[in-house]
């Protein structure tokens, strides 16, 4: 049966999105220099702006779909671990900060590798990074869309497969038209549904299980580890939670699809106010969203699926307008996240490998460049589209696998790169490329590592390698030091 | 001998500014781990609760978040320098302006 009542005001918010997109790219065809406007935006990101688009593309399905899902199973444990993340927008935007803003416009950098070709002069440095980036954000989307497919599924009861198709080519068609621009422009609307939806659903929880004190003892009278740190049958261990403030926490650092919205703001000021606004949302997002699954537990008991429990705790709860509007909000979550990866992705292809790798830096004109970028940008959706088609259980370890991934990659050779002199090509390639064995060794043979996530001996490794390699060859060139540290 | 590269004065500032963020991190961490475990780890009969919540989690997560919005705010307002991005440029007195 298809759920007519959610299905339009779904279809009205997209409707909305693609306009945006159109709108957006108008602006986009009169501005001069299409690349850096296709790809930042052309650096005029206020605060605001910077801190729904941090938000919107950081919370993702893992945080709407799965996150909640975990939470339903393994009560507030989950809540707690998932908000080891508060400081990810202060750590993202502070660390890598206004050196690295400040680099970027030196070197005139649009995407994380200008600024590693910038800082290594190494191709193979470069190469080895742009191949990793599109592996694992292909992983990452696919992750996404199978959860973008699946709420489409549960909320308005049409088939997962057209759920996809929809789905699919709403964010193909609006990342191809609009670029960055739209997409920032989206991520601020979409920001604004997250956060009104997470709040109305999380107090029409609390009235429907008639007030906090009930919800809890029930949760406990379900299974006591439910309100406990360490979750039912300590499934929660320490190591492993400790383990997540490295992966979701500190190594969110080294995303680059977080980072190169670090160089994308206007002045310092729209920093300054981006922490704390991104840093409220968040907050406010990832203890709502995961709370609603936890008290979910004792509003409907008997799901099977966690991830089914924010579709049908909005249906259950909320007017099926409301519910409509609301369950857009994770879906807009997961369209922005995913068009940002695409178009880091395609930008990282065309720009990266293409034009300075392959055809070292001689001149294409600008319309072919377009058309480029366009073809790459759909073939990549169509990929994701295709590896979506059969859907695996549980989204949220291939999302956190690709995480973990990226970090193995970027974390050490962006921050050491900005801030340890030190640092040389012949290090950050070992570290990247120990950094990627352990990963994916790792990942084979076993899940843990003395219960920790395999995260933490990852990039313990690759961050020693990093060290040794880099004493033992030569320093960087000096120009090299001028152009990031000298004025 | 070469002579040594002139450092640009907003990195040391850009330098100050990251090391507040990871020690507003680390502050975060033990607030979070502090009040999860020395709360919550006894047995559940013996949990206390503030508005309907145990209080491990309360104080960790519900109260934590607005505590840790409001020091990243102070941060923001007290510790960091509002300075230039663009590239100076000693021909253009342009991108000086603070």
């Amino acid at each position: 049966m298809i759920n007519m009542e959610v299905l339009i005001p779904m279809a009205i918010y997209l409707a909305l999105v693609y306009g945006m997109a159109v709108y957006a790219n108008r602006i986009l065809s009169r501005s001069g220099n299409f690349l850096e406007e296709y790809f930042i935006g052309s650096r005029g990101m206020n605060g605001i702006m910077l801190a729904m688009t941090l938000v919107a593309t950081y919370i993702s399905a893992s945080s709407f779909v799965g996150g909640p899902g975990v939470a339903y199973k393994m009560g507030l444990s989950w809540v707690l671990l998932a908000m080891i993340q508060i400081p990810t927008a202060w750590l993202t935007l502070g660390v890598l900060g206004k050196k690295f803003a400040i680099v970027a416009r030196r070197i005139n950098a649009v995407t994380i590798n200008d600024f590693l070709r910038e800082r290594y002069q190494n191709r193979t440095v470069v190469i080895i990074a742009t191949l990793s980036l599109v592996i694992f954000f292909i992983a990452a989307m696919v992750a996404q869309f199978i959860g973008g497919a699946r709420l489409f599924e549960t909320a308005t009861g049409l088939p997962y497969h057209v759920g996809l198709t929809i789905f699919a080519v709403t964010v193909v068609l609006y990342t191809t038209v609009g670029g960055f621009r739209a997409v920032v422009l989206t991520d601020v609307i979409q920001g604004i549904v997250m956060l009104l939806g997470t709040i109305a659903l999380l107090v029409g929880i609390v009235h429907a299980g008639g007030g906090m004190t009930p919800i809890v003892q029930k949760m406990a009278a379900i299974d006591p580890g439910l309100i406990t740190p360490f979750g039912p049958k300590n499934f929660l261990a320490k190591p492993f939670i400790l383990s997540f403030w490295i992966l979701v926490c500190f190594g969110v650092i080294g995303l680059p699809h977080t980072a190169v919205r670090c160089f994308g703001y206007k002045d310092s000021r729209s920093m300054h106010t981006a922490i704390v606004v991104s840093t409220c949302v968040l907050g406010v997002l990832i203890l709502g969203m995961h709370l609603c699954g936890a008290l979910g537990r004792a509003i409907i008991p008997g799901l099977t699926v966690g991830d089914k429990i924010m579709p049908a705790l909005s249906l259950h709860i909320l007017s099926p307008l409301v519910a409509g509007i609301f369950l857009a909000g994770p879906l807009a979550a997961i369209m922005s996240t995913i068009d940002s990866q695409l178009i880091l992705a395609s930008a990282t292809l065309v720009r990266d490998l293409y034009l300075k790798d392959i055809r070292s830096g001689k001149k294409i004109d600008d319309q072919k460049l377009h058309r480029l970028s366009f073809y790459c940008t759909a073939i990549l959706g169509i990929i994701v589209f295709l590896a979506s088609l059969r859907p695996p259980d549980l989204i949220v370890w291939i999302n956190l696998f690709a995480f973990g991934g990226m970090q193995a990659t970027f974390l050490w050779p962006v921050v050491l790169g900005l801030y340890w002199k030190r640092a040389n090509a012949q290090g950050a390639l070992c570290s990247m490329l120990a950094g990627l064995g352990t990963y994916f060794s790792m990942v084979i043979w076993g899940k843990r590592f003395y219960g920790m996530h395999v995260i933490v001996p990852t990039l313990v490794i690759s961050l020693l390698v990093f060290w040794s390699i880099s004493l033992m060859t030569p320093k960087p060139k000096k120009q090299v030091i001028q152009i990031f540290w000298g004025k | 001998m070469t002579r040594p590269v002139e450092p640009d004065k907003r990195f040391a500032i850009a330098n100050k500014e990251a090391l507040f963020c990871l020690l507003l991190t680390i502050a975060n961490f033990i607030w979070w781990y502090g009040f999860a475990y020395g709360l919550g780890s006894g047995p559940v009969e013996k949990f206390t609760y503030i508005m309907g919540l145990p209080a491990w989690f309360f104080l960790s997560c519900v109260a934590g978040f607005p505590v840790f919005a409001v020091l990243a705010w102070l941060m923001v307002r007290v510790l960091f320098t509002d300075i230039p991005l663009d590239p100076i440029d000693p021909k253009d007195k342009k991108g000086c302006r603070s």
